[in-house]
């Protein structure tokens, strides 16, 4: 296994393959998209893949979801709930996915 | 080991796992052991979390079901656009994932010797104990619906072994041309609020095709319901005069039925002949939890925001549909969520972590109103001191207006509940 597969096996392990940090938000908030998007993000039928997403553009489109400057049937409402620390989170986590 | 049956064996790991662990030893080479009560929604998402983010923990899972049938995707069932095995599961992905399946139905439980009773007999010992039992019927609340009722009426509203859900299809199908398809809907809280409105909708998809001059009376123990706006532009648009919704001010609150005459007689007396009955009583939580005490005078269990710890035991986690949870409605979706939030506090208690910080808990219900017709309710909640709270300026409805303007956003939001589908029951099964 290379560093990379390592970290993104650890990633999806969540919160076991570092020891129970049970502080770290990541593992949960980033498991409400999973009921769409997937369980890490790889897509699920018409859902689009967001694991491997570049950091910048998730930020970027997260910002347009939140103003309703992008075409969106429902993640215009979604991208409202969370803070900017959350959306950092969100983006370091589904961009550290391959 | 021949003359073991699965269930014995399963009771046999359980008890085996008595002699394990003490906390202090909990990581070294394992083991805690969490026992996980009800293999649905909340119960599957748990098993599911707990083994691939803690490995270290022994989990069992009690569930009298060999299969699991899910509510979600039921009314497409109605609908003809699904069939039961479609919206069946097997518990073999869990299985494969190293938790303990035990085909059982638990009895009792006993938060001081922290055992649960199982109904064969055994009794298994846990260190943490995930309680997602569901809802239960309240008999009696509509005078002559029982038991035996619910082979004329069906309720359709658990999962169970998926022949209540085929009974009302079959009935759907056998319905004299120009029929009347009655349904009973009850106050809150209920499970599923836009469920009932949802299944308005999907047998009337079905009897536009089948039986157009079928009605449908929807008689509601409420005047309001969820996404009542966007049910409405569904039927005005979709179905015309076929359904009939009667609210609690005129008259729509069922109080009783006659299942030998097909009679639903409301709060002033006036009996309806209906062909065909959907009576979806007045609900409670689970048996579990009220004979064991965690539910409250409600019939449902208060348990902390941040923990789903019960507030009247310990080391005793309840999510799902048995929990008082409001704002969060009853749904698939916050028992899926939650049960992770649940399964990490339950967890790091164990082996002396600290609660999640800030929790966030997710729901989306999607709603079939016809042929490429997808509607949604969004919420982002978080914990309180006291309770829930969705984050304001979020969340919400999909938009009203003209199925003209909105044929493609409808269209996308059917595809994309047919998705979460998929991805959801993955989460739990896979
Ligand atoms: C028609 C309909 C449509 C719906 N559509 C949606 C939807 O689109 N989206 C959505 O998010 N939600 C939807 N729901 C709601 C969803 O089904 C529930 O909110 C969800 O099932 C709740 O999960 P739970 O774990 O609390 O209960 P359940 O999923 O019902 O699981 C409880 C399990 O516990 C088992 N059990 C009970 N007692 C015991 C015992 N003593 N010992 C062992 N096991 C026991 C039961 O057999 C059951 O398998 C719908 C519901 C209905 C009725
Ligand atoms: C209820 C289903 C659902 C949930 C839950 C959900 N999404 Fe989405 N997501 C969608 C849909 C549908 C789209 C397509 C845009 C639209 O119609 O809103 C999308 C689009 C996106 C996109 C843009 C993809 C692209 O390349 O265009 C990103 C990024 C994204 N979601 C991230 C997330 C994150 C992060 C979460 C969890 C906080 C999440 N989503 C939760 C349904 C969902």
């Amino acid at each position: 296994m290379t560093r990379k597969q390592l970290l993104a096996v650890s990633l999806l392990a969540g919160i076991a393959a570092t020891g129970a940090k049970a502080d770290d938000r990541t593992p949960l908030l980033a498991q409400s998209c999973a009921g769409c998007h997937g369980q890490s993000g790889e897509g699920m039928g018409e859902i689009a893949r967001i694991a491997g997403y570049d950091r910048t553009a998730f930020i970027a489109i997260w910002e347009e979801f939140r103003n309703d400057e992008r075409p969106a049937t429902i993640m215009n409402r979604i991208a409202r709930g969370y803070t900017d620390d959350e959306v950092a989170i969100l983006a370091d986590y589904f961009s550290s996915i391959e | 080991m021949t003359t073991l049956t699965r269930r014995s064996f399963g009771a046999l790991i359980g008890a085996s796992a008595t002699t394990l662990a003490t906390p202090g030893l909990l990581r070294a080479n394992s083991t805690g052991r969490l026992v996980i009560i009800g293999g649905g929604f909340g119960g599957a998402s748990a098993a599911r979390f707990a083994r691939i983010n803690y490995p270290d923990v022994d989990v069992t899972l009690v569930e009298p079901y060999p299969t699991f049938v899910t509510c979600p995707y039921g009314n497409l069932i109605l609908g003809g656009k699904r069939t039961l095995p479609q919206i069946t599961h097997s518990y073999d992905g869990l299985r494969a994932r190293g938790v303990n399946v035990v085909q059982d139905r638990a009895a009792d439980i006993d938060p001081d010797a922290r055992t649960v009773a199982l109904e064969s007999g055994a009794s298994l010992q846990y260190d943490k104990l995930i309680v997602s039992p569901g809802i239960g019927l309240r008999w009696g609340a509509i005078d002559g619906y029982d038991q035996a009722a619910t082979e004329v009426f069906p309720h359709a509203w658990m999962g169970g072994d998926g022949s209540q859900i085929t009974n009302l299809r079959a009935q759907l199908e056998a319905l004299p041309e120009g029929g009347v398809v009655g349904l009973a809907i009850p106050e809150n809280p209920f499970r599923c609020p836009p469920g009932p409105y949802e299944r308005i909708s999907m047998i009337a998809h079905y009897l536009k095709q089948t039986n157009p001059t079928a009605k449908i009376l929807a008689f509601d123990s409420k005047e309001g319901f969820s996404k009542q706006g966007l049910f409405e532009d569904v039927w005005a648009e979709l179905y015309g005069d076929m359904i009939e919704w009667i609210p609690a001010n005129q008259d729509g609150r069922i109080v009783a039925v006659d299942v030998q005459n097909k009679l639903f007689i409301s709060e002033f007396g006036e009996e309806h002949r209906v062909d065909v009955g959907n009576v979806i009583p007045p609900q409670t939580s689970a048996a579990i939890v009220r004979d064991t005490g965690l539910a409250n005078d409600t019939g449902w269990v208060p348990v902390n925001s941040r923990t789903f710890e019960a507030d009247a035991a310990r080391d005793i986690h309840v999510i799902g549909d048995a929990t008082i949870a409001g704002p969060m409605p009853k749904s698939g979706y916050i028992a899926n969520s939650t049960s992770k939030t649940a399964v990490s506090a339950a967890l790091a208690d164990l082996t002396g972590g600290s609660a999640p910080s800030d929790p966030v808990y997710f729901n989306t219900c999607y709603s079939h109103g016809g042929e490429d017709y997808g509607i949604s309710v969004v919420a982002v909640f978080r914990a309180t001191d006291d309770g829930f709270e969705a984050t304001p300026d979020s969340g919400g409805l999909s938009p009203r207006g003209p199925l003209s303007e909105l044929a493609e956003n409808r269209r996308l939001e059917a595809r994309y509940a047919d998705a979460w589908y998929d991805s959801i029951t993955r989460d739990m099964f896979s």
